[in-house]
């Protein structure tokens, strides 16, 4: 277990790298670095003086070596607008969009499963029939319209929920969150359920899949043939060989959800780093692009290694270390 | 009571309504197992075997269901029974075992908790008594370190010792039958002699009733007590398993045999039934047999019933061959 | 004489034989594409709003970009109220006086021109790549699929999105990060069945006659890529509308002068608030006939084109 922990974080460790050097040669590529770090109302002698303080006069490897050298030691820039370090700034805002999209996580396989489940388990019923529909209509909706629908029903015709803003937080070890306090969750249920709407689809395609499927298995009826009860039969023998794709996807997918949560930050102004990232770019906070860019690589990789370790808990046939008799 | 069969199935019917019509899976099965008996139930895939035996266990999915017939267990009646009662009969009094030992176990679940939630499924046990009744199954079948082997996962086990297992959960809860369905056909020859002999000796030494499905004579000839052969749907011939070995009455059982190697005469050529086995969703009038038949004539236009021969035999035929027209030789080879 | 009469009247299988191969095939295919009513009504809805967007300067009842048309008093009209030119403006309109109805229908031209343009371009770079990497194999194809790997493990949104925080806005930058963000997905799919039609005979047959790498590759390989290819098209066609529309109300996509049915949504976005629905809502819904149509196309393309499932 352990060796395969550690071949893993070799292999991240080199993704790493190779993402480093794409991002920096890339950026040297479109054009001057130096754009990168300076603001658009600086003169050219500032300019100058920016280039050198950047060392980006300098022959490129030394750059790269120097650019890596000071990722390593958390410097990634100083926004613009802000006068604070990048990389603080996403790491001050990282955790309400965590929040954000575990939140989702939960609803995708809250309402994911039990619906694929019954999709699965009764194909030709008409309210099976309606949820493929829905989960269809989920997949082809554009995450940042169904964002706006949300308000348009619940926070302008109802009335029911807010539409912009975290509302109260609490601090939970020191990390301010919003599902502890009433007001919050009123804030979270709205973002969290668009951004949850396309892994929802997702959950009950790949649940319904694989009802399908098991259902037909021998496994199953040689269960029923013991005698066992329908709840357990589902819900143990069926559940536990459907965990596995839908855990792996999901955990793929959780990468997706804080990418897509730029839009829905977006749309209902929640102060996440997807939200700072739009506005970053709208304001050629050049620092902060580029410390995002290096922090999403970075929860990718984290996220990726935590999927292939789940995965291997859940699965006796691909645990580690034991190849069986 | 004891002189009572464990198992009366009479004139079972179970039919499958698809799309394209209604398949007669299963259309009119007599057939009887007694205490400690092995019954052989014989057959070509689609013969309806398999169905007999899920419709037993009240386990026939949809679009099929059992049209009518009875199937009386210890002389309480199973069909149309609530799926809550059948279910505890399921895997208390009747357990079953499948053809593929690679299948039947759930590979994500620990072979404990597939032993122990079979017997606390039908009873309160406490979890431990369970623990220690599931290492005596194991014992039973003959897996070694049955400790070791009930903290493994399915994919630890090789084949045979898959439907070990098997048959350990299917004896879990002592039932008085067997539902084993071509359990060794995936097995090689050496591990099914093993678990055959581990079979029999079980029915002899606790009277277990055993229905064993096969399309293989060659196995069930060694195991059996008698014989029971399906085509399409129904029993065509019953009877102890040397008398309808030896002197079949079906032409369909003795083309059967003849397609069986070590049945067979050094050098005379193996025969194969011509033709293939009608589609039960378009049977034929009369004997579903005889458009393949050397026998057939026009009374195989109506279906013959099933008739006794001798008091512990019968057949479904209009011209068996019975001692008094079998003295002239027939061609077993089924030429034109 | 019993015997043969069985093998005519009780096959096992009583399903009809397939049928004849005398069929034209593009006759066939249609046939087989309209036994879903769904997919013919939404083939048919879509043609209809390719139609309608590609003539919005003939049909639209207002150019909303000429000045001289479009007046600040009329602005967030109401749909159906009559303007003071006596004209009426049966969807409204937005926060700058402009017909909503005939902007929709430009809007509606761009947003299809980019998702065309971009998913004809990744089409035809993914194409490249993949068959590239299936027929050379070796190192080339290892690292060819371990780039499109890597990519395609990043979401395509968060790939548009940086590209564009690079290059800026408009409508050659936004193609370039669409095809960016999507070649890979065609080159997984090209290499894929190009790989299973590389060990095909008629291609070592074809080799050993000695043709030319890529008259095998092009006459050869190629045409039985195509079923595959087609179907991830389609779908990644409405993913490029999808994304284009995102990436615009984000408003890193397009610029004002440009404003495909992303900006259109995002500019009412505003206005939702204050209860005028309908700058947003209109657009949006155009832009989700759009997707869903053409998501059913694809969709039942795949079952038709998948020889798996034909009976």
């Amino acid at each position: 277990m352990s060796v395969f922990i550690l071949r893993r974080l070799m292999q991240s460790a080199l993704v790493m790298v190779a993402m480093a050097v794409i991002v920096f040669f890339g950026i040297h590529l479109i054009g001057d670095p130096v754009w990168m770090f300076v603001s658009p109302d600086m003169d050219q002698q500032d300019i100058e003086e920016v280039t050198r303080a950047l060392g980006l006069d300098r022959p490129i490897w030394e750059q790269f070596g120097y650019f890596v050298l000071s990722a390593l030691q958390g410097d990634l820039g100083t926004s613009f607008i802000f006068g604070e370090p990048a990389l603080g700034l996403i790491i001050e805002r990282m955790p309400a969009t965590l929040e954000l999209a575990f939140t989702a996580l939960l609803m995708a396989v809250a309402f994911g499963i039990p619906l694929g489940l019954y999709a699965g388990l009764y194909p030709d019923s008409a309210v099976s029939k309606a949820i493929m529909a829905g989960s269809i209509l989920g997949f082809s909706l554009p995450t940042f319209w169904v964002g706006i629908m949300l308000i348009m029903v619940f926070a302008v015709i109802l009335g029911w929920l807010p539409s912009t803003g975290r509302g109260d937080t609490v601090d939970l070890f020191g990390v301010p969150v919003s599902f502890l306090t009433l007001d919050g969750l009123k804030h979270l249920l709205l973002p969290a359920f668009n951004l949850a709407l396309l892994k929802i689809s997702l959950v009950i395609r790949l649940t319904r899949a694989g009802t399908r499927e098991a259902i037909h298995q021998d496994y199953i009826k040689f269960a029923r043939a013991k005698g066992l009860s329908t709840r357990r039969i589902i819900g143990v023998h069926l559940l536990k060989n459907i965990l596995i794709p839908v855990v792996t996807v999901l955990g793929l997918e959780f990468g997706s959800l804080i990418a897509f949560s730029v839009v829905t930050e977006t749309v209902f102004a929640w102060p996440g780093m997807g939200k700072l990232l739009i506005e970053a770019i709208q304001q050629l906070d050049r620092p902060i692009i580029v410390a995002y860019l290096i922090m999403i690589v970075f929860l990718f990789v984290v996220i990726n290694l935590i999927v292939d370790i789940l995965y291997s808990i859940l699965d006796p046939r691909v645990r580690l270390g034991d190849r069986g008799a | 009571m004891n002189d009572a069969p464990t198992l009366q199935v009479t004139d079972l019917k179970t039919h499958f309504f698809t799309k394209a019509g209604v398949a007669k899976a299963v259309d009119g099965v007599t057939l009887s197992v007694n205490r400690g008996e092995v019954l052989g139930l014989v057959g070509e895939s689609g013969s309806g075997k398999t169905v007999t035996g899920f419709s037993i266990l009240g386990l026939v999915d949809q679009p099929g269901r059992i049209v009518s017939g009875s199937i009386r267990l210890n002389g309480e009646e199973l069909v149309g029974k609530p799926e809550a009662d059948l279910r505890k009969i399921r895997g208390r009094k009747v357990a079953m075992i499948f053809q593929d030992p690679m299948m039947t176990l759930n590979p994500v679940l620990r072979v404990d908790t597939q032993m122990i939630e079979a017997i606390r499924a039908h009873g309160d046990v406490s979890e431990e008594a369970a623990r220690e009744r599931s290492r005596e199954a194991l014992v039973r079948v003959g897996i070694p370190s049955p400790d070791e082997r009930l903290q493994s996962y399915p994919h630890q086990f090789s084949g045979g010792m898959r439907q070990r297992v098997a048959i350990a959960i299917a004896l879990l809860n002592e039932p008085d039958l067997i539902v084993a369905d071509e359990p060794t056909t995936a097995l090689d020859v050496t591990i099914q002699a093993q678990i055959l002999y581990e079979v029999q000796k079980l029915c002899a030494e606790t009277g277990l009733a055993m229905i064993w499905i096969t399309h293989d004579l060659a196995v069930v000839g060694g195991l059996a007590d008698r014989l029971a052969v399906m085509y399409a749907g129904r029993v065509v011939e019953e009877g102890p398993v040397d008398q309808v070995l030896d002197a079949p009455l079906h032409p369909y059982t003795r083309g059967l045999i003849g397609s069986v190697p070590s049945h067979n005469r050094r050098g005379a050529r193996l025969s194969q039934i011509p033709g293939m086995t009608p589609s039960l969703l378009h049977l034929p009038e009369g004997c579903s047999f005889a458009a393949r038949c050397p026998r057939a004539d026009d009374a195989c236009r109506v279906m013959p019933p099933l008739e006794g021969f001798g008091p512990s035999r019968a057949a479904r035929c209009h011209h068996p061959f019975t001692a008094e027209n079998d003295g002239q030789e027939i061609d077993l080879t089924f030429n034109e | 004489m019993a015997v043969t009469d069985a093998g005519k009247t009780s096959p096992i299988e009583a399903a009809p034989l397939p049928a004849p191969p005398a069929e034209a095939p593009l006759k066939r295919f249609l046939s087989d594409f309209a036994d879903s009513r769904l997919a013919l009504g939404a083939a048919l809805l879509l043609a209809a709003i390719m139609i309608v967007a590609f003539l919005a300067p003939v049909i639209a009842p207002q150019d909303p970009y000429d000045l001289a048309t479009v007046s600040v008093l009329d602005a967030r009209l109401p749909p159906g109220t009559e303007n003071f030119a006596g004209y009426t403006h049966w969807l409204g309109t937005d926060g700058a006086g402009r017909d909503l109805l005939s902007a929709i229908l430009y809007g509606l031209r761009i947003s299809i021109s980019v998702g065309l343009a971009s998913g004809v371009i990744a089409l035809f770079v993914g194409m490249a790549v993949g068959l590239v990497a299936a027929y050379v194999g070796g190192r080339t194809e290892g690292l060819i699929m371990r780039v499109v790997d890597l990519q395609l493990s990043f979401p395509a949104v968060l790939v548009a999105l940086i590209l564009l925080a690079i290059l800026g806005k408009g409508i050659d930058k936004i193609v370039i990060a669409l095809v960016v963000a999507q070649w890979a997905y065609y080159a997984r799919t090209v290499r894929a069945s190009a790989l299973v039609e590389r060990r095909r005979e008629y291609v070592e047959a074809a080799q050993s006659l000695g043709l030319s790498h890529a008259r095998i590759i092009f006459r050869h390989i190629l045409p039985n890529c195509l079923a595959p290819l087609i179907v991830v098209g389609t779908v990644q066609t409405a993913h490029a509308i999808a994304l284009e529309a995102t990436l615009s109300f984000l408003g890193v996509g397009l610029p004002q002068t440009e404003p495909s049915l992303g900006l259109l949504i995002a500019n009412g976005f505003e206005y939702m608030i204050s209860g005028k629905y309908w700058i947003s809502v209109f657009p949006g819904l155009a832009l989700l006939l759009t997707i869903v149509s053409i998501n059913m196309v694809g969709d039942q393309l795949r079952d038709v084109l998948n020889p798996r499932l034909q009976k």
